[in-house]
C-alpha cells in the first residue's frame, strides 16, 4: 500500500503544477499588476511612483513566465511563476498582498470551518443512512412514496431560502438561538446549533435519495434472501448484510469531500458571521489578492488529492477483494 | 395524580426556560456592561496610520491614534480644534530668507506651522516600550524560544508606556516618506512640506538596503529639513508657499504619532510572521486602544487608562441652535472622557441577520438596508422621512444628514461628440442634464435618501448655498420659491440647437447615440440601466451601456476612452477646493498619466484662474464671490450631471445616547454613551423564548417514531402469521 500512496503522490506533482499554471494564466488575464496595485493601494489618487513600489515590493514587476532581461535558465527561474510556485510546493504560502501571513490564516480559519462542516457531515450521514435504510425497510409503501415526495421537494428549494427561513423562524420569531455570531469554546455551541440544523436539513433530500438507491441495489441479492431464510429479522438484514454491503459505492462519495471540509462554505458561513475558510479565496479574488487565490487553489487542489487517495485506502477496509 | 405531576413538572420546566433568554450572542454580564456592540462589513485591511484611508478602518484607527488637531464634534459648519495641542497652531508666513511677512504679501514663499502639544499625553501600555536598565528595548530582539510562546500582544510578560514627544510627530511623517509603506498621502505632501520629495528618495533607498538584508529601517537617524522638533513639546513644519487646507490633513490619522519603539519591534520578522505588526496592532494615545483584532470575526476596543484629560464639547444656546444641536446633546457637556468601557464591534457581511439582531436589541445602531427600508422608514406626502410605529414602539431614533459627498454622471470633455467647448456642444450637454430626472433617480432607486445637486459643493461645505441663489439656473428655474426641473420641451429645444433635433443628427441624419460605461453588470442592475436608457430616449437619443469589469472601467477613464460615466467623491476635508479641484485642468486624468482627479477632463482657463486664486484664500465675502463665479461657469459648461449628494441614515435605540452625525470627525466614540441597564431590561423582554413550537415539534417527532414501530411490528406479525397458515 505504501508504494501505491507513493506512486500516487508523485502522479500528484504533474496535476499541481498543471493547477498552479491555470491560475496564473486566469488571473493575470483577467488582472493585470497594475490593477491589482490600484486595489490594494486603494488610494482616490494613486500615482505610478505608488504602483510602481508595490509591484516592486511585491515581486509583481517580474514578468511571468519568461524574463527576456536574462539569459541562460535564468531566463525561466527569474519569473513570477517559477518564484511563486516553488514556495507552494514547500507549503510556504508568504504574506498575502495585503501583508498577512496566509498560513497563519488559514490556520485560524480552519477551526470555525470545521466547528459547522465536520458536526453536519457526521449528522447528515447518520441521519441520511438511517432513514434511507427506514424507507428501504418500507420500500414501496405510502411512507416510501411519500417520503421520496418530499425528498424531492427538499432538494428542489435553494439552500439560502433554508438559512434565511431558518433565521427568520428559529432565530427572529422563536429565540432560540442567536441569529448569527461565533464562540471558539463551548458556549459557542449555541452560534452552531441552527447552521448545523440547516445544513442537514438541506441535504436531506439528495442524500437520503441517493443513499435508498444504493440500499435497493442490495436487497434483492442473493446474500440477502440467504439472510431472510436463515430466519433473520428485517432490521438485522439490513443493518448486519445491506448497509456493510452497500458501504463501497458510499465510500466513493463520501470519503473524497473528507479533506475539502476544511474549506468551509460561503453562503452558510456568511450569514451566521462565522469567520471560516468559506469566503477567503472569494474575498481574495475580489481584493484581486493573487497570493491568497493561488495558495488556496493550491490547497484545495491538494485536499482533492489526498481525498481521492483515502477513498482507495477506504476501499481495503471495506472490501477485502481490493489490494493497493 | 400521577398525570398532575407531569402538568406541574411540564409547566415549571416552561416558565423557567422562558424566564431566560436563549438568543444572546454575547454573555450577560458582558451585555449588562458599559460596553457598546456594534458591526463592521468588510475586515479592516490597513490598521497602519501612515497607510490607511477608508472609512472602515478609519472606524477603530482614529479611537485609538490622536493626530494634533480634530473636528469640534457638535459644532455645525465644520470646526478644527486643537486635540492633543495646547492652543491652535501658529501659522508664520515666510519670504525667501525665511524673514516672516504679513499673509497678504507677494513675497510670501514659505508657510511655518509651529505646534505645541500638551505635556500629558501617554501611550497606552504596550511590550515594545519595556526597556532594560541599560535602556536598550526589552523585547526588541526576541530570539525563537521568546518567538515560539508569542501569539498575540498578551503573550508578553510586561507592557508599559511613555510620553508622547513631538519627535513621534515627526517620526510619523518621516513614515510616510518611505515608499515601501505606501502611504496615499506622500504624494500630495511632497509638493508641499519643504524637503520631504528629497528625504523621501533617500530613505526609501535607505529602507530597499535594509530591507533586503533583513535589517531594520531606524527613522530617527534621518532628518527632514521641513520638519524642525524644537523642544519635546514643539514642532515647525514649513512648507512651500500658501496651502491653508495643510491643517485639514493635520486631522487625519497620517500625523497621528508613531513611537520609534514600535516601529523598531514591529519591524522583527517573527512577528510579522505571527500577522504581529503595525498594520494589525496599532499603538497609539487615544481614548481606546485595540485588545483584539479577529479581522475575520472581531475586533474589540477597551479604554485606554492612560488617555489625557479631555471634556465633553460645550455650546452656547447660539451655537447649539445654529449646529442643529438639541439640548439632550448637551447634558453631558464638560464631562470627562471617554463614557464607554469597551466597544465590541462584530463581522456582519449580510443585511439580514444585522437588521434582526439590532431590532432584537443586540446592536445598539444600525444603518437601514434597502430591504429594510419599508418596515423601518414612512415617507410623508411631502417627501419628508419618519420612523414606522414598529420602530417608535421600540423607542428608536434616526439620525440623518446630508454627507459631504457628490455621486455625478461625467461626460469626457475629449470627447469629440459630448466633449467640447462650443455653444453647440454645451446645449448639447445641457439638454442631457435636464432630461436626467434626478429626484426621480433619488426615489426609484435610493428610498429618497439623497438630495438633488446644483453643482459639485454640498452642503456643509462653505460654498454651498440654499435658495434661489444655489440653484443651478441651466436645469432648474425658479418658481414660487421652490425649485423647479425645466421642462423637457426646453431640453428638446437646447438640443435642436446643438445640432440634434429630435435626437436626430443634423450633419448625419443618423440618430444620436451615446455610450455609457458603467460597472453595474449584475441582474441587479438591470432596472438602472433601463432607467437610464429612458432618459436618453426622452431626447430622442440613443444610450448604449457598455458594461464593463471595474479594472477595465477604471482603465478606460485614465485614457480618456469613455463618452459617459457615473462617478463619486467624499470629502477629505470641509473645504471648497476639496470639490472644486475635481474639475481644476490640471488634475485632467489624461494629462496626468492617470493619476488626476479631473475624470471628465474639463478644462476652462476661466475656471482654473479663479480656482488657483480661490485655492489659498480663507473663507470670506470674497472667497464665496469667486466660488459664486467657478460655480456659473461650470454650470454653463455642464460637463457633469450634477447627480445627487447622498443623506445618511441611522437608526439608534433609546439608550445609545449622544449620536451626532459628523462626517467629518472620526473619533466619535469617546463622546457617546450607553444606557446598560435599559439596554439589558429591554433585550429580555423583547427575546423571551417561544416555547409552543417546541412542544409540537417534540409531540410530532414521538408521534412519528410511534407510527413506525407500529407499522414495523404489524408488518413482522403479519408475515409470521402468513408463515403460520
Amino acid at each position: 500500500m505504501l508504494a501505491y500512496i507513493i506512486k500516487r503522490i508523485f502522479y500528484a506533482i504533474p496535476i499541481l503544477i498543471g493547477v498552479n499554471l491555470i491560475t496564473f494564466m486566469l488571473f493575470f488575464m483577467v488582472n493585470t499588476p497594475d490593477d491589482m496595485a490600484r486595489a490594494q493601494l486603494g488610494a482616490k489618487q494613486t500615482t505610478p511612483a505608488m504602483i510602481a513600489a508595490w509591484k516592486a515590493e511585491k515581486g509583481y514587476d517580474k514578468p511571468l513566465f519568461y524574463n527576456a532581461e536574462t539569459s541562460g535558465i535564468e531566463s525561466v527561474t527569474d519569473t513570477l511563476f517559477v518564484n511563486e510556485s516553488l514556495k507552494l510546493f514547500l507549503f510556504d504560502f508568504g504574506l498575502s498582498d495585503a501583508n498577512r501571513n496566509i498560513a497563519e490564516d488559514i490556520k485560524a480559519r480552519m477551526g470555525p470551518s470545521l466547528a459547522i462542516a465536520l458536526p453536519t457531515f457526521l449528522i447528515a450521514l447518520v441521519t441520511n443512512i438511517s432513514l434511507a435504510l427506514l424507507l428501504v425497510l418500507f420500500r414501496g409503501s405510502v411512507l416510501d412514496m411519500s417520503a421520496m415526495v418530499v425528498a424531492v421537494m427538499i432538494m428542489s428549494v435553494s439552500g439560502l431560502f433554508y438559512i434565511i427561513a431558518g433565521q427568520v423562524l428559529f432565530s427572529k420569531l422563536w429565540h432560540w438561538v442567536p441569529i448569527s455570531g461565533y464562540e471558539s469554546d463551548w458556549a459557542g455551541m449555541k452560534f452552531v446549533l441552527l447552521p448545523v440544523a440547516i445544513g442537514v436539513f438541506a441535504g436531506l433530500g439528495s442524500g437520503v435519495r441517493w443513499y435508498r438507491s444504493i440500499f435497493l441495489e442490495q436487497i434483492n441479492q442473493d446474500y440477502v434472501r440467504t439472510a431472510r431464510a436463515k430466519g433473520l429479522s428485517e432490521i438485522a438484514v439490513l443493518f448486519r448484510h445491506v448497509l456493510p454491503n452497500g458501504m463501497l459505492p458510499i465510500l466513493t462519495g463520501v470519503v473524497v469531500i473528507i479533506p475539502s471540509l476544511f474549506m468551509g462554505s460561503l453562503i452558510m458561513e456568511s450569514f451566521f458571521g462565522i469567520p471560516g475558510l468559506g469566503s477567503y479565496t472569494i474575498d481574495a479574488i475580489n481584493a484581486q489578492d493573487f497570493a491568497i487565490v493561488k495558495a488556496m487553489v493550491f490547497l484545495g487542489s491538494v485536499l482533492y488529492i489526498v481525498g481521492l487517495i483515502l477513498t482507495d485506502i477506504s476501499y481495503t477496509l471495506f472490501d477485502p477483494r481490493v489490494t493497493l | 395524580m400521577q398525570q398532575a405531576k407531569w402538568f406541574v413538572t411540564i409547566l415549571l420546566l416552561t416558565m423557567t426556560l422562558q424566564a431566560t433568554v436563549w438568543n444572546a450572542p454575547y454573555p450577560e454580564e458582558e451585555i449588562r456592561s458599559n460596553t457598546l456592540f456594534s458591526v463592521f462589513s468588510s475586515p479592516p485591511k490597513h490598521l497602519d496610520p501612515v497607510r490607511s484611508y477608508n472609512a472602515n478602518e478609519w472606524t477603530f484607527l482614529s479611537q485609538i491614534y490622536e493626530p494634533p488637531l480634530q473636528y469640534n464634534y457638535l459644532k455645525k459648519p465644520y470646526v478644527l480644534e486643537p486635540l492633543t495641542l495646547t492652543q491652535m497652531p501658529q501659522v508664520i508666513y515666510l519670504d525667501e530668507n525665511g524673514s516672516e511677512v504679513g499673509i497678504e504679501s507677494p513675497e510670501v514663499k514659505f508657510t511655518l506651522y509651529r505646534f505645541r502639544f500638551r505635556d500629558d499625553l501617554f501611550y497606552q501600555e504596550h511590550p515594545a516600550f519595556v526597556k532594560r536598565r541599560d535602556a536598550t528595548l526589552r523585547y526588541g530582539n526576541l530570539n525563537d524560544d521568546e518567538l515560539k510562546k508569542i501569539h498575540t500582544l498578551h503573550d508578553f510578560p510586561k507592557q508599559e508606556s511613555r510620553r508622547v514627544t513631538a519627535s513621534d510627530y515627526a517620526y510619523a511623517i518621516k513614515r510616510m516618506a518611505v515608499r515601501q509603506y505606501h502611504s496615499p498621502l506622500l504624494d500630495t505632501m511632497m509638493q508641499y512640506i519643504v524637503g520631504l520629495r528629497e528625504f523621501s528618495k533617500e530613505v526609501t533607498k535607505a529602507a530597499k538596503e535594509h530591507f533586503a538584508k533583513g535589517e531594520r529601517l531606524d527613522l530617527r537617524e534621518f532628518n527632514i529639513p521641513g520638519v524642525k522638533v524644537v523642544d519635546e513639546t514643539t514642532l515647525e513644519i514649513r512648507i512651500y508657499g500658501k496651502y491653508p487646507q495643510f491643517l485639514y490633513w493635520m486631522a487625519m490619522n497620517f500625523f497621528a504619532p508613531i513611537p520609534w519603539e514600535a516601529d523598531l519591534f514591529y519591524q522583527q520578522k517573527g512577528l510579522k510572521q505571527k500577522n504581529i505588526s503595525l498594520d494589525t496592532q496599532p499603538v497609539g494615545s487615544g481614548p481606546y486602544y485595540l485588545a483584539e483584532n479577529s479581522p475575520n470575526r472581531r475586533i474589540r476596543l477597551l479604554k485606554n487608562p492612560n488617555f489625557h484629560l479631555e471634556r465633553y464639547p460645550t455650546l452656547s444656546l447660539q451655537e447649539a441652535n445654529a449646529s442643529g444641536i438639541s439640548r439632550s446633546l448637551l447634558q453631558d457637556s464638560g464631562k470627562r472622557l471617554p463614557f464607554i468601557d469597551e466597544a465590541v464591534y462584530s463581522l456582519e457581511k449580510e443585511s439580514i441577520p444585522l437588521w434582526n439582531k439590532f431590532l432584537q436589541g443586540y446592536y445598539d445602531a444600525s444603518g437601514i438596508s434597502s430591504e429594510a427600508f419599508d418596515q423601518a422608514v414612512q415617507i410623508g406626502s411631502g417627501g419628508s422621512m419618519g420612523l414606522s410605529d414598529m420602530m417608535k414602539q421600540k423607542g428608536i431614533r434616526m439620525v440623518s444628514s446630508v454627507e459631504p459627498s457628490i455621486f455625478y454622471m461625467a461626460f469626457n470633455m475629449e470627447d469629440p461628440v459630448v466633449g467640447g467647448y462650443t455653444e453647440k456642444q454645451k446645449k448639447l450637454r445641457q439638454a442631457i442634464s435636464i432630461a436626467q430626472d434626478q429626484e426621480e433617480y433619488i426615489s426609484i432607486f435610493f428610498n429618497e435618501r439623497g438630495v438633488p445637486a446644483q453643482g459639485p459643493i454640498p452642503p456643509g461645505i462653505f460654498g454651498y448655498e440654499e435658495g434661489k441663489k444655489g440653484t443651478n439656473p441651466v436645469v432648474y428655474d425658479w418658481i414660487d420659491g421652490k425649485r423647479v426641473r425645466k421642462s423637457l420641451e426646453a431640453a428638446k429645444k437646447l438640443l435642436a440647437d446643438a445640432g440634434y433635433p429630435g435626437g436626430i443628427s443634423e450633419k448625419t441624419g443618423k440618430r444620436l447615440k451615446l455610450y455609457y460605461d458603467t460597472t453595474a453588470t449584475g441582474p441587479d442592475d438591470r432596472a438602472l440601466m433601463d432607467w437610464r436608457r429612458k432618459q436618453f430616449a426622452k431626447l430622442g437619443i440613443e444610450l448604449v451601456i457598455r458594461a464593463t469589469d471595474y479594472n477595465r472601467f477604471q482603465e478606460k477613464v485614465r485614457k480618456g476612452k469613455v463618452q459617459l460615466f457615473s462617478w463619486g467623491w467624499n470629502a477629505d476635508y470641509p473645504d471648497p477646493e476639496n470639490f472644486l479641484f475635481l474639475l481644476y485642468g490640471k488634475n485632467a486624468v489624461v494629462d496626468t498619466d492617470g493619476a488626476g482627479i479631473n475624470s471628465a477632463n474639463y478644462k476652462n482657463l476661466e475656471f482654473d484662474a479663479l480656482f488657483a486664486k480661490m485655492q489659498t484664500m480663507p473663507n470670506s465675502p470674497q472667497r464665496l464671490a469667486i466660488i459664486e463665479k467657478m460655480l456659473q461657469i461650470a454650470r454653463e459648461d455642464a460637463p457633469w450631471v450634477w447627480g445627487f449628494y447622498p443623506k445618511s441614515l441611522a437608526l439608534v435605540h433609546g439608550w445609545f445616547k449622544n449620536v451626532v452625525p459628523n462626517a467629518m470627525a472620526n473619533n466619535t466614540l469617546k463622546y457617546k454613551r450607553i444606557d446598560p441597564v435599559q439596554r439589558y431590561e429591554k433585550q429580555q423582554a423583547w427575546n423571551r423564548p417561544v416555547l409552543w413550537p417546541l412542544l409540537m415539534l417534540a409531540v410530532a417527532v414521538l408521534l412519528l417514531v410511534w407510527g413506525v414501530r407500529s407499522a414495523y411490528r404489524r408488518r413482522q406479525s403479519r408475515v409470521i402469521r402468513k408463515g403460520e397458515a
